[in-house]
């Protein structure tokens, strides 16, 4: 999905167009939204958090190397085996490496962000290894052969007709059913089997602690536990800007964490992991692995305002609360991280060429930034990307920058700047507008603006000339 | 190829501090109220009751009789628990007869016990503490009591003693410190296995324990 040409008007089209899907999205998020409320109801003490939580990783941005470097030291010094990828398909490699340095054929994965961006299960699956997703949601969706729709709730497209039907397809022996609870014992009879006899457990990370070395990782079901703890082997991923100082960080950005993703003061489980089994220890894997991505990342850091894309806690709160999000879902953005964050992130990952035009799909109402766990300046960085597409001058260091610029809009513009600087040209411009500016052929560029706005209509005198008219001196 | 990749990487991220001299807004700003025990306990019971898990405080004589209530109630046929916590003369000599399931130590490493772990109805835990402003319990695996007795089987039953209880994770932290002493894994354990995924309708048990059961012992 991630390598294929985005046509993002066609995606938007079709996605509009479907009503069972939008009031899925509609019905979910408008949840989400109140639950966080709920469990924020203090204005005051939310903004507070938010203070502490945008200091903590605005901190470890500030000294991401020496930060970075010390998580290493502790963690090697705990027995965790630290690899470094620049790019995705360094960081398959590495991991496919080790399943295979143990013989190992059967992955089973908690639900990890950075392992879609790396498309890790196609590639493994492309060599001979079976890479299973068990966070329920991911599960469902990786049956029905679909990417994730959410970076929270992955599969909350599916109603639960939907996903009776995806399960009774694709797993053997199981009859069609549309109640939860039915749906939830199935997934939980099928996965536990698949923990008890993987070779291999894969995550992600949420916080990574400098000070002690440790691996934080939320959540609800147990499937991450079951991942880090049962097979004999233990392979994290991460991007690089997913460490923080100390574990003094920690007690506010967990808490926004699962406030903003899912409406929780806390989730289930924090799953605290500092070393592979000591001596004496009865079970917990024998190696643990942390994989270390940067693909794109180490470059945003050198731009004062790039760099606060990495602050990101990829709570999916941006999501939930953006009107266009609300209405084209997920799939439409043809990328692993869509929404606000998406449209962001993705340009700065893929290149502003193939991913630039999703920054157009917003209308800078600020609601992203208004929710943000880490205040991240969310709108201010799409106008960003929108700037950097088009001009191929100035510092702009996004990857395809320039990439849109083409010579109708050049022109267009030029003429604009003369029209306003020369006041001959202007009166005749204006002048003409007034007679023929209605009778402009509905063809081009102007046949595509007007699909979907009401051309406006000229006056056929200026206010110039009504003022003048009117025998006003001082306009 | 690997270490290459770091030396580009890490050559990328000094070089960013020359082009940027970053902005970092002063935090430590916000604070969980502090409690005393009794409002600890009441605030702790309620957090975990919100997300289903069952809470139980009792007087510390008491749990060996309120254990066999719960356990018979369940029909649970086979208990899982570490032979060496300091709980387990006690539930040997207090846990036996008939209606009560049958013993069974994790006394072996996981992949000798794994397939009989899987079958287990109930497995029992000590705890290091609890959290109150989140209805947290504190779980460090040890030797005695390996990591997956509070997640394999279908109810976790677990002992928290009710002097173990902070205000905050923040105090916890301080208090027991962490830094300084980070285990091979800390769980924070707040209700039962549960999941949301299939339309944002909530339910137990979807991989780990369907049922949390705390006995809170004062």
């Amino acid at each position: 999905m991630g390598s294929q040409h985005l046509d993002f008007t066609a995606n938007v089209t079709e996605a509009l167009a479907d009503r069972q899907l939008r009031a899925n999205f509609k019905s979910a998020l408008t949840g989400l939204m109140k639950k966080r409320v709920a469990v924020l109801p203090d204005a005051a003490e939310r903004e507070r958090m938010r203070d502490d939580a945008e200091a903590a990783k605005r901190k470890a941005l500030a000294k991401l190397p020496e930060l970075l470097e010390r998580l290493e030291r502790k963690c090697t010094e705990n027995g965790i085996i630290v690899h470094w990828a620049e790019t995705t398909a360094e960081a398959n490699e590495i991991i496919l490496g080790i399943m295979r340095s143990h013989d190992a054929t059967k992955l089973v994965k908690g639900k990890s962000m950075v392992s879609e961006e790396m498309h890790l299960n196609h590639f493994l699956e492309t060599h001979g290894m079976e890479a299973l997703e068990t966070d329920l949601g991911e599960f469902i969706i990786q049956l029905n052969h679909e990417p994730p729709s959410h970076i929270i709730v992955p599969a909350v497209h599916k109603n639960r007709q939907q996903v009776g039907r995806i399960f009774a397809d694709n797993l053997e022996g199981i009859p069609y059913t549309d109640v939860v609870e039915e749906l939830n014992a199935i997934a939980r009879k099928t996965l536990r089997e698949k923990f008890r006899t993987g070779h291999v457990g894969l995550s992600g990370v949420n916080f990574a602690v400098a000070e002690t070395g440790t691996l934080v990782l939320v959540e609800n079901e147990g499937n991450g536990r079951m991942c880090t703890t049962v097979p004999p082997v233990h392979v994290a991923v991460m991007g690089l800007e997913k460490v923080v100082e100390s574990l003094s960080d920690l007690p506010p950005l967990l808490r926004l964490l699962t406030a903003s993703a899912t409406g929780q003061l806390v989730t289930t489980y924090v799953n605290c992991i500092t070393s592979p089994r000591k001596d004496g220890e009865r079970d917990g894997p024998k190696e643990i692995h942390l994989v270390i991505l940067d693909n794109g990342r180490s470059r945003m850091l050198a731009d004062a305002q790039l760099r606060r894309t990495l602050q990101c806690i990829r709570c999916g709160t941006c999501l939930n609360h953006c009107p266009v999000y609300i209405r084209i879902g997920g799939h439409a953005y043809g990328s692993v991280y869509p929404g606000p964050i998406g449209k962001i992130l993705t340009p700065q990952i893929d290149g502003l060429a193939d991913k630039g035009v999703l920054a157009t799909a917003s209308s800078l109402c600020n609601a992203c930034e208004e929710v943000c766990p880490v205040r991240i300046p969310i709108p201010g960085i799409i106008r960003r990307m929108r700037t950097e597409a088009y001009d191929e001058k100035g510092d702009g260091v996004v990857k395809g920058h320039g990439a849109k610029k083409n010579l109708l809009e050049t022109l267009v513009w030029k003429g604009w700047e003369l029209t306003y600087r020369i006041p001959a040209l202007n009166r005749f411009v204006v002048s003409m507008l007034g007679r023929f500016g209605d009778k402009l052929p509905n063809v081009g560029p102007l046949k595509a603006w007007t699909s979907v706005r009401t051309a406006p209509r000229f006056a056929p005198k200026s206010l110039h000339q009504l003022a003048k008219e009117e025998g006003i001196r001082h306009e | 190829m690997s270490s290459t990749a770091r030396d580009r990487i890490f050559a990328r991220l000094h070089a960013a501090r020359t082009t940027v001299s970053p902005y970092v807004p002063q935090g430590g700003t916000w604070q969980a109220p502090m409690l005393d025990k009794a409002q600890r306990i009441e605030l702790l019971k309620k957090r975990m009751e919100t997300v289903r898990s069952e809470v139980h405080v009792l007087p510390e004589a008491e749990w060996p009789a309120k254990l066999a209530e719960l356990l018979k109630a369940r029909e649970a046929t086979t208990l899982t628990y570490g032979h060496d916590a300091w709980f387990g003369g006690t539930l040997r000599s207090k846990i036996k007869g008939k209606g009560m399931p049958k013993l069974v130590p994790y006394g072996e490493n996981v992949e000798a016990f794994r397939d009989e772990l899987f079958g287990i109805d109930v497995g029992i835990t000590s705890t290091l503490g609890g959290i109150a402003e989140n209805g947290t319990l504190i779980v460090w695996p040890t030797p005695q009591e390996p990591r997956l007795l509070s997640l394999v089987p279908t109810v976790h039953v677990a002992l928290l003693k009710a002097d173990t209880i902070y205000s905050t994770l923040a105090e916890a932290m301080r208090e027991m410190r962490w830094a300084e002493n980070m285990p091979t894994n800390a769980l924070l354990i707040s209700g039962p296995s549960k999941t949301a995924d299939i339309e944002m309708t909530l339910a137990f048990g979807v991989h780990g324990p369907k049922e949390l059961i705390v006995l809170v012992l004062e």
